[in-house]
């Protein structure tokens, strides 16, 4: 199964070059303490994912590079081409001289239905490029213009052009003390619309990140490659191929096959409460959680713990909820190493303070005219936060 | 820049502000978009109702960068008059300047921002310079107007100044997307600040050469610079700086529109206080995160504003930071937390920054930093203003010499000093709320 990756905006461009690096450098690597065979089942079933082999002896990236102003898709292009070992399409990449501004409305609004046909024909050409397709990757930052107003836009495109092919968005979430002073407003934009067409959100926040390169691995200068190669050894660590329950003796081809097709019961229904209430005050609840255990030992490690009922909500039953993958084969040179996806109440607080602050901006009504100068009306805004706050509450309760 | 860096040839950073033309045919060769230098144009349109000065310039070092056909001159000046250079060269101009704007754009692939550079306290500059502001959003509405205004001091020896100032005030409040303020008496300071420090004589202080927010670093020029000249040059390095993000490559770009949309939260409170930082390099070469964390609290002491202003003990409505050079972002967080809490920000923006990070620093630094701050500080500015406008306006004094000009009316005077009140009383209300107990305001509620 392959996936097409459409990096969005600066961000989503510097970090899509390093997700293809990370993931190119650990197929390249040793043998992954492993068999020769599984590491050549484990290579071929990576390159078909995000590769395409082409006349060119180096696989070209199954990617689509989009951005408003051409600065960062040239460096991006002729870095990734510099290394040797990869590159992408010279062809797959659309940009614009002027940029968003930061102003999700332009990015919504403007750019998106004006270059809709350039940039979905390009999405076209890597999807038919694929044997099988998996799905779709976007990046992102919420807090610009680009990668957050366009990049909703695409994410809507993609939905009803691919009414059944798996989207997922890697959406960063920008530093608490600001990088842009109406990240707010575009977070919450981004959010709301995103939740109509994407199928998951996957999150990184700024700080965290900056916290492990700080705290974990003593780095002194943080910069912005330092954090983006932290974000992609993460997303490498999750997407290399694994087995999962299903796949059997093949890696499998599915895309986070988790079902997350969880409902919650409805009003009235009675609750089975197997277990008590009193759950430890310091679990975040959760919805579903993927383990991926990568290398050595894999088999012989006790995952009891996260089938604790107490780490999931009551109407959930842990079986259902929790899932793991292995692969014998070592990840970016690390003899083992486990990674945790999670769907859980871990994201409320960065959600409710940004939709605090994003209200608190609107109650004033600052800024709101740079937005309705492109057609993103107050009623949009406050749609916009309706969606989220529903968001809100329907973690709260979990 | 050019001068620095031999190699000559053209690319993206240099046509942001140049064309390149091939001139073996004359002036009006055709422009070429690649490959080595020929002739670099500046895309700009000179205008001066007196020759003297952009004579100056055409027969100066740097005359092959101006295109001839790109200027707009007459003989005998707009005598400090606003109305004489709004009214009267306005019409009478109006074509010719409209006609050279459309060549000029015609020139540029994609047209951003226009820079207006220009002072308050004359006729011209602010007379003629507003009028063509107003053309620029009547014949270019799509594209950003950025407007450099340098505000005359109260020893201003044009007496007139505050009607010219007053006057065009009103356009810059109705028909700019955002200002820079820029008074002579800072600029004056700055450059004090940095005789003094190079005339100290400190051991191990050496200043190091071109690396002076004065200098016009790498210039063609040999000729001894005049008063002015490095004063100028601090405003120059001000809008190469603000346009570096545009230019070059960096890991957080911010470009002009970013700046408009960040930085204006209501579309008459769109006048920015500046500051640059470093003022200059000490020679020693190793720079620990100390002088680094030292150009970050400069930028905001009130000697490095480009205006006489405070912005530390008034309301930040936001702020932006660019940063040049050799600085990442963990730099930037580090300083903004250790800033922030003596900076005081209104309610509904208590954490707004907007950042920039941009790898090429300016020639002769390592790096720099630009704050632009949306901050009432720059009230004092205008109400001593409209105080000096006053004084004179009572009076009637200088009037006839306005009234006089076909198109001037008294309501002109009326209608210009009512919107700076109106703009003095909207800062007036920001300032108010400085310091009063926060409550948020109560969200939305869900029905679950």
């Amino acid at each position: 199964m392959s996936i097409v990756t459409v990096q969005l905006g600066q961000c989503g461009n510097q970090i899509g070059h390093e997700v293809f690096n990370a993931i190119c450098s650990d197929v390249r690597g040793t043998h992954g303490l492993c068999s020769k065979k599984e590491n050549e089942s484990y290579r071929d079933a990576c390159k078909e994912r995000f590769f395409s082999e082409e006349e060119s002896e180096v696989p070209v990236a199954r990617a689509v590079l989009v951005d408003m102003e051409p600065k960062v898709i040239s460096q991006t292009l002729s870095i990734a081409a510099r290394s040797g070992y990869w590159k992408y399409d010279d062809r797959s990449h659309f940009c614009q001289k002027q940029g968003s501004g930061n102003n999700w409305a332009n990015g919504y609004s403007v750019h998106g239905p004006r270059h809709k046909e350039i940039i979905m024909n390009l999405v076209q050409k890597e999807a038919e490029k694929c044997d099988r397709l998996g799905g779709f990757f976007t990046i992102m930052s919420m807090a610009g213009g680009t990668g957050s107003g366009l990049g909703a836009f695409v994410t809507q495109c993609l939905r009803d052009t691919f009414p059944t092919s798996f989207i997922l968005n890697h959406v960063i979430w920008p530093y608490g003390t600001g990088e842009v002073i109406v990240q707010n407003y575009n977070s919450v934009l981004t959010l709301s619309h995103l939740y109509q067409s994407s199928d998951a959100l996957l999150v990184h926040e700024n700080d965290v990140i900056h916290k492990i390169c700080a705290q974990l691995m003593n780095i002194k200068q943080i910069s912005f490659r330092d954090v983006n190669q932290v974000i992609a050894h993460q997303l490498g660590s999750v997407f290399q191929p694994t087995y999962t329950a299903e796949s059997g003796l093949h890696y499998s081809r599915n895309l986070l096959g988790i079902d997350w097709q969880v409902r919650p019961p409805c009003l009235g229904s009675s609750v089975p409460s197997s277990h008590s209430t009193n759950k430890p005050p310091h679990f975040n609840t959760s919805v579903a959680n993927l383990v991926i255990l990568r290398g050595k030992d894999m088999h012989s490690v006790d995952l009891g713990s996260f089938r604790d009922p107490s780490l999931y909500t009551s109407w959930l039953n842990p079986q259902d909820a929790f899932n793991v993958w292995k692969t014998p084969r070592a990840f970016n040179k690390y003899e083992k190493s486990a990674s945790l996806v999670s769907n859980s109440q871990f994201l409320l607080k960065p959600l409710d303070n940004v939709v605090r602050k994003a209200w608190n901006m609107f109650a004033s009504k600052a800024y709101i005219h740079q937005y309705t100068k492109f057609g993103i009306e107050e009623e949009d805004f406050l749609d916009s936060f309706t969606a989220l706050e529903q968001v809100i509450s329907s973690y709260t309760i979990l | 820049h050019l001068v620095s860096f031999q190699k000559g040839i053209y690319d993206e950073a240099l046509s942001s502000f140049f064309r390149n033309v091939d001139t073996r045919s004359g002036d009006d060769g055709p422009d070429i978009y690649k490959g080595k230098i020929c002739s670099l144009k500046a895309r700009a349109l000179l205008i001066d109702m007196e020759e003297g000065v952009v004579n100056e310039i055409l027969q100066g070092p740097l005359r092959d960068l101006f295109d001839g056909k790109q200027l707009i001159t007459d003989v005998s000046g707009s005598g400090n008059n606003w109305a004489v250079g709004h009214k009267l060269y306005g019409c009478q101009y109006r074509e010719s300047i409209v006609e050279k704007l459309r060549k000029t754009a015609e020139h540029c692939d994609c047209l951003q921002c226009f820079f207006i550079i220009h002072s308050m306290g004359g006729g011209t500059g602010s007379g003629l310079g507003t009028f063509v502001l107003n053309l620029l959003e009547d014949e270019f509405p799509e594209v950003y107007r950025f407007v450099t205004s340098v505000y005359p001091s109260g020893e201003d020896d044009v007496i007139t100044s505050p009607y010219n100032s007053v006057l065009a005030m009103k356009e810059l409040n109705e028909h700019a997307d955002c200002v820079l303020p820029i008074e002579n008496e800072s600029l004056f300071d700055i450059v004090n600040k940095i005789h003094q420090m190079i005339n100290s004589g400190k051991l191990g202080s050496t200043v190091k050469q071109n690396s002076m927010v004065t200098s016009s670093a790498g210039s063609a020029k040999t000729v001894q610079e005049k008063p002015f000249d490095a004063m100028n040059n601090i405003v120059a390095n001000l809008l190469l700086t603000l346009t570096s993000s545009a230019r070059f490559e960096g890991s957080l770009n911010m470009d002009l529109n970013e700046i408009s949309m960040n930085l204006v939260p209501f579309p008459r409170l769109h006048y920015l206080v500046s500051s640059l930082t470093p003022l200059y390099t000490l020679a020693d070469v190793n720079v620990p995160s100390r002088r680094l964390d030292q150009m970050f609290s400069d930028a905001f002491s009130r000697d490095h504003q480009l205006i006489q202003a405070d912005p530390k003990h008034s309301l930040y409505l936001a702020c932006a930071l660019l940063v040049r050079g050799n600085v990442q972002v963990s730099d930037l967080r580090r300083n903004i937390e250790r800033l922030k809490p003596s900076l005081h920000f209104v309610s509904w923006n208590q954490e707004g920054w907007k950042t920039g990070l941009c790898s090429v620093p300016p020639v002769g630094h390592s790096h720099s930093l630009l704050a632009l701050a949306n901050n009432t500080c720059v009230k004092p500015t205008f109400i001593e203003l409209k105080d000096r406008f006053m004084k004179l306006y009572k009076k009637k004094a200088h009037l006839h010499h306005y009234l006089h000009v076909d198109g001037m009316e008294q309501s002109c005077f009326s209608e210009a000093v009512s919107s700076l009140s109106d703009l003095i009383d909207e800062y007036d209300e920001l300032d108010a709320t400085k310091g009063g107990l926060r409550t948020d305001p109560s969200r939305l509620k869900i029905a679950v």
